[in-house]
């Protein structure tokens, strides 16, 4: 049997791991892995997701089950310090021998750390493993225990330097990036594109200095209190970490005389040889074409390469382009590059669009004949990278007028389907997987969902950034063979939402365990049956209270489920409009059962830290003080929020309160597939964000305007025009059509505009379905969304009234106890539950 | 914190000394539970009457260490008897304690009787 040895256990090592396993062949060779890390390789693409989760298992490329089960023995906390080529064996630093047929170097690189004075200093970080995160949370910890005003900078303004900097500012530190170039992330973007993401990093409250050389980094004790630029060019800061680029891990190289760059790094041919044929160097430590790659996707070719090449498929070569584009994965801010970012007049023009105010930024550089996309970049919005990405990477046709490619808001895109790409199209550039790949699993048969072609294919497993089109392929294949696209809720039911929806209305079921026998198998579980109990309630508006073990922990409890257990309280106020009284009493129903209190983002007082216990009373007296239920746990209408309107704002056109409390009260406690929120402005100033909402009315000269689908959240989406200058009447007639095709057809936890998005034909289609009635059931729509109107009762109420439905708010059923396991802190003059263990984010006070 | 996870032991069937008389069958709502105070322990007891079934385990998720398993939602997965945690919706088998959606330490779980329409959870001391 061949030995083959890996030394380093990162990234690209592990993939070579488990694309060397996955060969024919492979049997005849044992393959040994070291790494000197403390645990198997994780994702590094992924790393700051650490600061969030703090869960380093979560970020595993595969347990360390996973080589036992493949026959790979792996050593961790151990490094290879020596290689004796003439013996084929390599010695680790506790002088342990082994020896090779095959040596594979994947020693990645390290963080190059300039050498400044004063580097050495406590409270000076690199940002590279999981032990550096580790550290620098534990120091930031303690230095917002004695200053809640910590600041700390980076240095260095690269891809990699503003995404610690993100990771600073969600640290609770003050951000400060510190480049020493002109621009920022100088090696993807040109000047203009880099001060318009600048202007959006300040925005979000990251401080940046450029073009500024750092000599010294100041403090006296031992630990960091500043850096210094110029004479009199300081700044301040307690913490600091350095991204200033990487350095191979090249030593095992040179120390056994391997050819090597002038700056570095191990050389290779396309075959990942170095110029020792048995030894071969992939990733971050092997120099290709005079180049270090500092990205994951070409490693992972490299290491298909060399796993071919070690097995004796002699034809898998690396190319000789490898492709550099990127995008930042930094949350809040879309900057993309691809292809030929810079380009020289005398290649070709390029057509720019930019918007300062909107932080919007996007470049292409185009062949000097107009017929091919060379390269280009995106600041502010790249959610067209994916496709432009392709077309550059295929050589696809462009339109005549390339403009189209980047202009905002081109109905429908100048792209078409993402079917129409030819099949070698590389989809996932991370793992290398194909178009052709991808709808081949499919046609052939092996797959029949999104979920199993991720499995076979592990197309958007890594960056997950190609998800969308990947999902898109699926369902077009799917599509085009004819098969329906098949969501079906869970293992419990074949049937999508909108199907049992159906069935549900026509056999006239009513509780769970009528629809599981009727038309499910099994026993049920944690996804089917809030699905099934938003669907009677959608249907017949039958509330929680009636059968409590089916629903969502909130809606079981009627309140929002918090951190430590206890729950938040929300009572309705409508449009956002209380009287002065109303706001004493919600003041002494917090002062006297020690609530939490604080404004909403919906514009609405909520009450955090009740124990399930005093639930009941709490609402006995809100309800006594004329409240009612402000549904804020169900998946139901949550808030229409106002702006004060005509009645007295100068610029009002129309009374925006008043019509948002009426349709606040119309559309309270309605049921729905995910929640639904809207808002009402007097002005098209907007100061009601209604354009955010799931439906937004906003007055104009002549009537109001609506607007649907809109969406703030995770993907948020401006709403889209449905209908101009109409009366109250028709606003209502046509949200009564529109909500209750939306609750008819969407899937589970799908908001109005996801659903938008997903409906063929979009908004136009949607006007012709509400507007035009081309299905021909308006008329049904109407008086379903009546009736639901007609049979709305405050579920809070039902609950307190009634003995056996009020049983179920107490914590334990022998003893009236509390939970003896909850422990609160305070919180600047109030109070907040005990942080959750390993939690290092400290509260200021 | 680790000190309240350490209170917690599976106890098998065989090795029952206190059979503990908690309530009456009918304060535990068919298909859900209820939790149970027991000295200084919190247990969460299912009534899983699709089943026809009762089991018993720690109210104390091992994820953020919060007591809420009993008022998480009952289901099954293949056949598996299941308890989904209300916070994240971690999943527990009820026979063998084992987190079947992550790899979470398992919880705890204890035996149940009926009799004379009263349930009774076994403890070993
Ligand atoms: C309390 C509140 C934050 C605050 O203190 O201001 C809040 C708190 C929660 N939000 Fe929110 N959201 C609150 C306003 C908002 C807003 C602002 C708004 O409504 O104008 C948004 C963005 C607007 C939008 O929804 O489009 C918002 C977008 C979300 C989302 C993302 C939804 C999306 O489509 O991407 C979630 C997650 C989800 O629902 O899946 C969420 C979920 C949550 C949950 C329910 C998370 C959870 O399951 O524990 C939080 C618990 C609520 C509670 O009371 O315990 N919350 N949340 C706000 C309650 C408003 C109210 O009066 O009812
Ligand atoms: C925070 C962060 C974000 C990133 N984001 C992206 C991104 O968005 N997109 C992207 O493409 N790339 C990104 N990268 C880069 C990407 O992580 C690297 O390209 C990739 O990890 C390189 O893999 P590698 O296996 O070559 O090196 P590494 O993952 O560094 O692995 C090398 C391993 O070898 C070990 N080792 C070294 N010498 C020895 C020895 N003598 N004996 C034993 N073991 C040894 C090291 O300890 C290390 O564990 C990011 C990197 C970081 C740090
Ligand atoms: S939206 Fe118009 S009416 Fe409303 S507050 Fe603003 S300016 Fe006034
Ligand atoms: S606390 Fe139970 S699953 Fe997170």
């Amino acid at each position: 049997m061949k030995k083959v040895i890996v030394v380093g256990n990162g990234m690209v090592g592990y993939k070579f791991c488990e694309k060397f396993v996955a060969k024919a062949g492979s049997e005849a060779f044992k393959i040994t892995v070291f790494g000197e890390e403390p645990r198997p390789a994780y994702d590094r693409v992924h790393l700051s997701e650490f600061f969030e989760s703090q869960d380093a298992k979560a970020l595993e490329m595969a347990p360390r089950s996973w080589y036992e089960e493949h026959n790979i023995e792996l050593i961790t906390e151990v490094r290879i310090s020596d290689i004796h080529r003439d013996k084929k064996t390599i010695t680790s630093v506790d002088d342990e021998e082994y020896d090779y047929d095959y040596l594979v170097l994947a020693t990645g690189s390290s963080p190059f750390v300039p050498p400044i004075k004063g580097v050495e200093k406590e409270g000076v970080f690199v940002y590279r493993t999981i032990e550096d995160l580790e550290g620098m949370l534990a120091y930031a910890a303690k230095l917002k225990a004695t200053n809640p005003n910590a600041k700390a900078a980076v240095l260095g303004g690269g891809l990699l330097g503003l995404e610690a900097g993100k990771a600073v500012m969600d640290m609770g530190l003050e951000p400060h990036i510190v480049e020493f170039a002109p621009k920022l992330m100088p090696r993807q973007l040109d000047s203009r594109s880099s001060q318009v993401l600048q202007l959006k990093l300040e925005s979000i409250g990251l401080n940046i200095h450029l073009s500024k050389a750092t000599n010294q980094i100041l403090g006296d004790e031992g630990y960091i209190t500043g850096m210094e630029f110029g004479e009199d060019d300081k700044l301040d800061v307690e913490m600091l970490i350095i991204s200033a680029g990487i350095r191979p891990r090249d030593e095992l190289g040179k120390t056994c005389d391997l050819e090597m760059g002038v700056r570095g790094g191990i050389v290779v041919n396309n075959k990942m040889q170095t110029s020792d044929p048995d030894v071969f160097a992939i990733g971050e430590v092997a120099l290709y074409n005079q180049m270090i790659y500092g990205l994951v996707a070409p490693g992972y070719d490299m290491a298909e390469v060399a796993a071919s090449q070690i097995i004796g498929d002699a034809d898998v070569l690396m190319p000789a382009e490898i492709d550099m584009s990127t995008k930042l994965k930094l949350i809040g801010v879309d900057v993309a590059s691809f292809g030929e970012p810079f380009m020289p007049a005398s290649k070709g023009h390029s057509v720019i669009f930019e918007n300062k105010t909107q932080h919007l930024y996007k470049r292409i550089n185009v062949s000097l004949d107009g017929k091919s996309l060379l390269g280009g970049i995106l600041v502010g919005d790249a959610s067209d990278y994916n496709m432009l990405h392709q077309v550059f990477l295929n050589g696809m046709a462009i339109p005549e007028d390339p403009a189209q490619l980047i202009l905002p808001a081109t109905e429908g895109g100048a792209f078409g389907s993402a079917l129409d790409l030819p099949d070698e199209a590389q989809i996932c550039s991370c793992e290398n997987v194909s178009k052709g790949q991808i709808c081949g699993a499919i046609k052939d048969g092996s797959c029949e969902d999104l979920a199993s072609v991720v499995s076979a294919t592990k197309a958007s497993t890594s960056c997950g950034g190609c998800k969308p089109m990947v999902t898109d392929l699926v369902n077009e294949t799917l599509k085009s063979l004819g098969k329906t696209v098949k969501n079906v809720i869970c293992e419990h039911f074949e049937y999508s939402r909108q199907e049992l929806y159906g069935i549900v209305k026509v056999k006239k079921l009513t509780n769970f365990n009528e629809v599981l026998d009727a038309c499910g198998t099994g026993h049920g579980c944690e996804t089917c049956k809030p699905v099934v109990s938003s669907i009677f309630a959608s249907l017949y508006n039958i509330t929680p209270n009636k059968e409590d073990v089916t629903q969502d922990t909130n809606d079981k409890f009627l309140a929002n489920i918090q951190r430590n257990g206890t729950y938040s309280v929300v009572p309705r106020i409508a449009g956002g409009e209380i009287t002065p009284e109303g706001l004493i009493v919600l003041g002494q129903i917090g002062s006297k059962y020690n609530l939490y209190t604080k404004i909403t983002g919906g514009a609405r007082i909520d009450f955090f830290g009740a124990q399930l216990n005093d639930l009941p009373a709490i609402w006995k007296e809100l309800i006594d003080a004329g409240f009612e239920s402000g549904h804020a746990y169900g998946k139901s209408l949550r808030t229409v929020k106002s702006c004060v309107g005509s009645t007295w704002c100068r610029y009002g056109l129309d009374e925006s309160v008043s019509f948002a409390i009426a349709l606040e009260n119309r559309y309270k406690g309605l049921r729905s597939p995910h929640k639904i929120k809207g808002g009402v402005s007097g002005c098209i100033r907007e100061c009601a964000e209604a354009r955010g909402k799931d439906f937004g009315v906003i007055a104009v000269e002549g009537g109001w305007n609506l607007y649907v689908g809109g969406n703030g959240g995770a993907t948020p989406r401006h709403a889209e025009l449905l209908a101009e200058k109409i009366d109250n009447e028709t606003v209502i007639k046509y949200i009564d059509r529109y909500l209750m095709y939306y609750i008819q057809t969407a899937a589970p936890l799908m908001r109005t505009a996801a659903w938008l998005d997903k409906l063929e034909g979009g908004i136009e289609q949607l006007k012709k379905i509400v507007i035009e009635d081309s299905l021909n059931i308006v008329e049904e729509l109407e008086k379903d969304m009546q009736f639901l109107v007609d049979a709305y009762e405050c579920e809070w109420k039902q609950a307190i009234e009634n003995e056996d439905m009020k049983k179920r708010f107490s914590h334990f059923v022998n003893s009236d106890d509390r939970d003896d396991n909850l422990v609160f802190v305070p919180l600047r003059d109030q109070k907040m539950p005990k942080h959750w263990e390993k939690e290092a984010k400290e509260v200021t006070l | 914190m680790e000190e309240v996870l350490s209170k917690y032991k599976t106890v098998k069937d065989n090795e029952v000394t206190v059979w503990f008389k908690a309530a009456s069958v009918d304060a535990f709502p068919n298909d859900g539970g209820a939790c149970v105070k027991y000295k200084d322990l919190q247990i969460a007891v299912f009534n899983f009457s699709r089943l026809n079934a009762w089991y018993a385990c720690q109210n104390l998720s091992p994820e953020k260490q919060e007591m809420v398993l009993s008022r998480g939602m009952l289901g099954d997965q293949k056949g598996i008897p299941k308890i989904a945690c209300p916070l994240h919706k971690k999943t527990f088998s009820l026979l063998t304690g084992e987190n079947l959606n992550g790899d979470l330490d398992p919880i705890a779980i204890y035996p149940v009787k009926i009799e004379d329409n009263f349930v009774y959870i076994g403890f070993s001391e």
